[in-house]
C-alpha cells in the first residue's frame, strides 16, 4: 500500500487537480491524502476522483481541507 | 472513468452559460454595439477610456455591466464564504500576463466571451478567433503539464476583498451622476448602450451566477485537453446556443465572413490575437471573465490581472496597437508576436520540479 501526500495548498486552477492525477497515476494501489485550502479545489478534485472512479473522504481543518482518496488494487492507470 | 449526467451537463454551468448567451443577445437589441452586448476586455477598455486614461473618442463608456457584476460576485462570495483577500503569488507577472491578454483581445477585437457572442451572432471571423484560442490553450497546457506554475498563493484577512467591490460602486456613481470630467463618446461603439439600470441588473445576474458556477472560458477547452473534463466546456456551448437562438428570434443573426460589426477580416491576426488571450490565460489560471470574478471576491493575483488588463488597453489605444474594422495597426501585430514569445518564455522558466 503505498500512501502519497499532495500539498496543494495556494495553488490556482488547475494545478491542485493536475497533481492529485498524476499522483493517482503514480501508484498500482494505495491512498493520496490532498491538503487544499479554497473551495474550488475541493469541488474540482471530487469531480476527478468521481470521473476516475475512485472513493474520497473529505474532511475540514483549521485552514482548509484535508482529502483522503483510495485507489484500490487492480485499478490500474484511469482510462 | 465514469460519468453521471451532472458531470456531463452540469446544471449550474449549462445556466450561467445560457443567461449569458440570452443577456448577451437582449442587451444589443436594448442598445449595445452589434455582437457586443457583453465583453469583459471591450467594457473595460470602455471604461479605461471614460476615465480619460485613453484618448480613442469612439471607445468611453462606463459600461455598468461589468461593476454591477463585481457586486453579484460580491454577494454571491458573502453568502457562500468565500469572499476573502488571497495574496498574489506573482503580481508583476500576473499584470504583465493581464495586459498582453487585453492587447490580444483588442487585435482580435474581443475577448473569449464576445468571440462567442460574435460567432452567435453570424461574424464567422470568429471562426479564425476560436482556432486560434485553442491553439493557445494547447500550448498552455503543455507548459502545465512540465510544471508551470505562477507560485502559491496565501490567506490574506478580508480587507483585500472590499477594494475592488469599493471601486465598482465608484463607477456606477460616476455614470448615474456623468460629472464633467468622465468621457462619453459621442459616436462609435462607446455611444451605443443599454440603458443604465438594464445593464446594471445584467450585470449582477451574471456576477452572483459566475461566482456560484465557476464559468470560465479557457477552463472549459484547458480541462477538456487536459483531464476530458467538459464540465466548464458546456457552459461556453451554452452561452453560443443561447445567443444564437435569442440572435435568430431578434433578427441580429447576419451569417457571413464580410464586414463584421465591430471586428475585422484579418484571418491570421484574428487567429493571432486570440492565440495570446488563450494562452495568457492558461498562466494566468483563467480567462479575463474568471480574474474578474476571483478578483472581486479578493484574490490578489487575479486583481494584479484585472489592473494589468486595464493598463494593457490604455496602452493598445494611446499607442495604436488595437484594431478596427479596417484592420490590425503594424504595432498591434509586432506586441501580438511579442506577447507570444513572453508568454513561452514566463511558462517555460516557472516550472515547478
Amino acid at each position: 500500500m503505498t500512501r502519497l501526500t499532495v500539498d496543494a495548498r495556494g495553488l490556482s486552477c488547475p494545478m491542485p487537480v493536475l497533481k492529485v492525477k498524476k499522483a493517482l497515476e503514480s501508484i498500482p494501489e494505495g491512498s493520496v491524502e490532498v491538503l487544499v485550502d479554497q473551495p474550488i479545489a475541493v469541488e474540482n478534485i471530487g469531480r476527478l476522483v468521481r470521473q476516475m472512479g475512485y472513493s474520497q473522504r473529505c474532511e475540514a481543518l483549521e485552514d482548509g481541507w484535508r482529502i483522503t482518496i483510495a485507489k484500490p488494487g487492480g485499478s490500474g492507470k484511469a482510462s | 472513468m465514469t460519468r453521471d449526467w451532472k458531470s456531463v451537463v452540469p446544471p449550474l454551468v449549462v445556466l450561467t452559460g445560457a443567461v449569458l448567451g440570452v443577456v448577451g443577445a437582449v442587451l444589443v437589441k436594448l442598445g449595445n454595439p452589434p455582437n457586443m452586448g457583453l465583453c469583459i476586455a471591450c467594457f473595460q477598455r470602455d471604461i479605461v477610456g471614460a476615465l480619460g486614461l485613453h484618448r480613442a473618442a469612439a471607445v468611453q463608456y462606463i459600461r455598468p455591466e461589468l461593476p454591477a457584476a463585481v457586486l453579484g460576485v460580491v454577494l454571491a462570495a458573502a453568502v457562500s464564504g468565500e469572499l476573502r483577500g488571497r495574496s498574489a503569488p506573482s503580481p508583476a507577472l500576473s499584470f504583465v500576463l493581464g495586459a498582453l491578454v487585453m492587447i490580444g483581445a483588442l487585435v482580435f477585437l474581443g475577448c473569449p466571451v464576445r468571440m462567442t457572442l460574435r460567432l452567435a451572432g453570424g461574424d464567422l471571423n470568429a471562426l479564425l478567433g476560436f482556432a486560434g484560442f485553442g491553439a493557445g490553450i494547447w500550448t498552455g497546457t503543455e507548459l502545465l503539464k512540465r510544471g508551470f506554475s505562477l507560485g502559491r498563493s496565501a490567506r490574506a484577512g478580508l480587507a483585500p476583498a472590499f477594494v475592488l467591490p469599493s471601486l465598482a460602486v465608484g463607477l456606477l456613481v460616476l455614470v448615474v451622476i456623468k460629472p464633467s470630467f468622465i468621457f462619453f463618446s459621442a459616436k462609435g461603439p462607446g455611444s451605443m448602450a443599454a440603458p443604465v439600470l438594464a445593464a446594471g441588473a445584467a450585470g449582477v445576474l451574471l456576477g452572483l451566477l459566475a461566482q456560484r458556477s465557476r464559468l470560465c472560458f479557457v477552463g472549459g477547452i484547458r480541462d477538456m485537453l487536459l483531464i476530458r473534463s467538459p464540465h466548464l466546456l458546456v457552459g461556453l456551448l451554452a452561452a453560443l446556443l443561447a445567443a444564437c437562438v435569442v440572435n435568430l428570434v431578434l433578427g441580429q443573426f447576419r451569417p457571413g465572413f464580410a464586414n463584421p460589426p465591430i471586428a475585422h477580416t484579418d484571418a491570421v491576426w484574428n487567429f493571432l490575437g486570440m492565440a495570446l488571450v488563450g494562452l495568457g490565460s492558461v498562466l494566468l489560471g483563467g480567462c479575463p471573465l474568471r480574474q474578474l470574478v476571483l478578483a472581486s471576491q479578493g484574490d490578489g493575483g487575479a486583481f494584479a490581472a484585472v489592473w494589468g488588463m486595464f493598463a494593457g488597453a490604455a496602452v493598445a489605444h494611446n499607442f495604436n496597437l488595437a484594431a478596427s474594422p479596417a484592420g490590425v495597426p503594424a504595432g498591434g501585430k509586432i506586441v501580438v508576436a511579442a506577447g507570444l514569445a513572453v508568454c513561452l518564455v514566463i511558462g517555460w522558466s516557472l516550472r515547478e520540479r
